[in-house]
């Protein structure tokens, strides 16, 4: 059965997994090496990130069908790192998030990714895709019309070469298009070759050359465990758009050891971390791939490209790459989260928003998904909180009747006893619990206040309706506090 | 001559506007409905965005459609749903040509000329490619 899925997994569909690697691996180039750019290393980072992890996911991920390489995600967060010490500390900060993921596989914390709520990853995507345009803006600093000429030549072959034909992607034709414009019009302008070079051979096995000490770990983990979760993050988020589109299942913990798995081959063969990509995943997706084999094919040709076209390569200009950006940021952000934002719930729309800024101010989307998750949590604890305490006099029995319904806990106690009359005329008091729970030692420590109150006023309290939880936390720790007291 | 009846909707009042002219053909040639709603990669992007799981994707595609399923329920004709994936125009065209549809009526959402340079019309692409009659509803 094993060998049979694995052989259904790699052969089931040969011509659309082999069509659509060749595919993705042209539509992968000119973004490896824009994602190596904004993380300010030299395009080989991200190119052999792109082929190692392409290559290692094929073999050891969850989800077949999805494409992993160098991500703008991942290059946004490593910023910092690589700018104030170096490659070497990135590429072993790279492969501590692998060993940080493989450990998220195993003890299955793709589950705890539920606790992200949806406003959030709407925000990380917004966030992401503004951080991925912004990142484009230094490249014009300085240039003169020309440059803008050429990233709109980029943008109008991106969006309207697909009319003519979608066989070759669109992206990779306006490259082709620009650089020969930019090469023969002899225009002087930016090219990938000044911003590093591009070597023509495989990558190579070799350990970071940094001092093993507690002070490099200090360094590198903070990074490490952000990379982690914002890869881990994205990773899970297109494995379900791809189950979506293609109406299968995944391994979502398998999914989250490989990328670990392949984060720490890609740190030993001298590329940056990544992750799962949304865009690579639908053009695939799209394009006829659904097998593991389309990953393999687009790793593997996307070395071979390289080995091949390196010398073409330093000759991309700018402004190509730029216009390549901008629509991976365009399509990266949620437009209909902008178009609807005044119909979602104000706290959806708060956190939302939230999220962003945070980002935005910080440069860091983890710190951004964490204040968007806190955001959150506190939203929904001050919604729930709300406790109704409606009262009714019985007068026959000379007894009021306060009816509670909603959450007792710790968020919703402290105005809870001011809803209840302690200076009464009556005698006798009932509290209808039916329509509330108590969750915690402070909701018992609430009732147990109330009651001693009353008893103040020489009233007794009588519980009515407490279901079966309530009445037991009730009992383990209620009449604590009145039982000392006096 | 038309008794099996395919209808193409994408939710929107455009595609709903379709469905009376498929309820009258299938009334007046006793055939059956089949309505057919395909989500693509961007809408599928866009969709689990938005939802906290699949069931609940699931459910938010079949509110969409469900203007189209009471509207069909109401006129009493034989007809079923299916949410199928992939892009639009190939899918539809496939769809209707492996099942052999006699007819595949199908709305137009009527863009301006820039709007079909950049994002295609689906009707055309359909009425192009299907082997069968096709209904352009405007």
């Amino acid at each position: 059965m094993k060998a049979e899925q694995l052989k259904q997994d790699w052969l089931g569909n040969v011509k659309g997994d082999v069509l659509a690697g060749i595919v993705v691996a042209l539509a992968l180039i000119p973004e490896a090496i824009a994602f190596s750019i904004i993380a300010g290393v030299d395009p080989m980072v991200g190119l052999y990130a792109s082929f190692c992890i392409a290559v290692v996911i094929s073999i050891v991920g969850g989800r077949p069908g999805m494409i992993s390489a160098a991500t703008g995600a991942m290059a946004l967060v490593m910023v910092d790192l690589v700018a104030d010490h170096g490659l070497q500390y990135l590429l072993a900060a790279t492969i501590l998030t692998g060993i940080l993921q493989i450990l998220f596989g195993i003890f299955k914390l793709a589950k705890v990714m539920k606790f992200v709520p949806r406003s959030v990853m709407v925000g990380f995507v917004n966030a992401l895709a503004i951080m991925i345009f912004t990142a484009q803006l230094p490249h014009f600093v300085g240039e003169t019309w020309v440059m803008y000429a050429l990233v709109g030549a980029t943008l109008a072959i991106i969006y309207l070469f697909p009319r003519l034909t979608k066989a070759v992607p669109s992206t990779l034709m306006a490259i082709i298009v620009i650089t020969a414009i930019a090469v023969f019009g002899n225009l002087s302008v930016g090219t990938v070759g000044d911003m590093g070079s591009i070597a023509q051979q495989l990558p190579v096995f070799l350990i970071p050359s940094i001092p093993l000490t507690w002070e490099t770990l200090m360094i590198i983990f903070p990074y490490a465990l952000s990379l982690s979760v914002i890869g881990l993050l994205e990773s899970l988020l297109t494995a379900n758009i791809v189950d979506d589109m293609t109406d299968t299942e995944s391994n979502k913990n398998k999914e989250s050891r490989g990328q670990g798995i392949a984060n720490i081959v890609s740190g030993f063969f001298g590329g940056m971390a990544g992750c799962a990509m949304i865009g690579q995943s639908v053009i695939n997706v799209k394009s006829g791939g659904s097998g593991r084999l389309s990953a393999f094919v687009a790793g593997v040709f996307l070395m071979f490209l390289i080995v091949v076209l390196g010398g073409f390569v330093v000759q991309i200009p700018m402004a190509a790459l730029a216009g390549v950006m901008f629509m991976v940021a365009i399509s990266t952000f949620d437009w209909s989260s902008v178009k609807n934002l005044h119909k979602l719930p104000r706290t959806d729309a708060a956190v939302m928003v939230t999220t962003v800024t945070i980002v935005l101010i910080t440069h860091d989307l983890s710190i951004g998904v964490l204040a968007g998750v806190l955001l959150s949590a506190i939203f929904f604890a001050a919604k729930i909180s709300k406790v109704k305490v409606t009262e009714e006099l019985d007068m026959r029995m000379q007894k009021r009747v306060y009816q509670v319904e909603g959450q007792l806990f710790f968020a919703s106690v402290s105005d809870f006893p001011k809803k209840f009359h302690f200076a009464d005329s009556v005698k006798q008091v009932e509290i209808d619990l039916t329509h509330a729970h108590l969750w915690d030692d402070s909701a018992v420590g609430a009732l147990d206040k109330i009651e001693m109150k009353f008893a103040q006023n020489g009233i007794e309290v009588e519980y009515t309706g407490l279901n079966q939880a309530s009445k037991q936390l009730k009992n383990r720790i209620g009449g604590l506090s009145n039982a000392s007291g006096h | 001559m038309f008794k099996r009846i395919l209808l193409a909707v994408d939710g929107s009042e455009h595609s709903i506007r379709s469905v009376k002219y498929a309820i009258e053909l299938a009334e007046k040639f006793g055939g059956t409905v089949d309505a057919v709603y395909v989500v693509d990669g961007d809408t599928a992007k866009k969709d689990v965005l938005h939802a906290t799981d699949k069931f609940e994707v699931e459910k938010k595609r079949k509110e969409k459609i469900k203007p189209v399923r009471d509207e069909l329920l109401a006129s009493g004709v034989v007809f079923g749903t299916h949410i199928l994936h992939g892009d639009p125009g190939p899918k539809i065209v496939e769809f209707a040509n492996e099942r052999e549809f006699d007819c595949v009526v199908i709305g137009s959402r009527g863009l301006n000329n820039l709007q079909t340079l950049i994002l295609g019309s689906v009707s055309h692409k359909v009425a192009k490619r299907a082997a069968c009659p096709v209904l352009i509803v405007k």
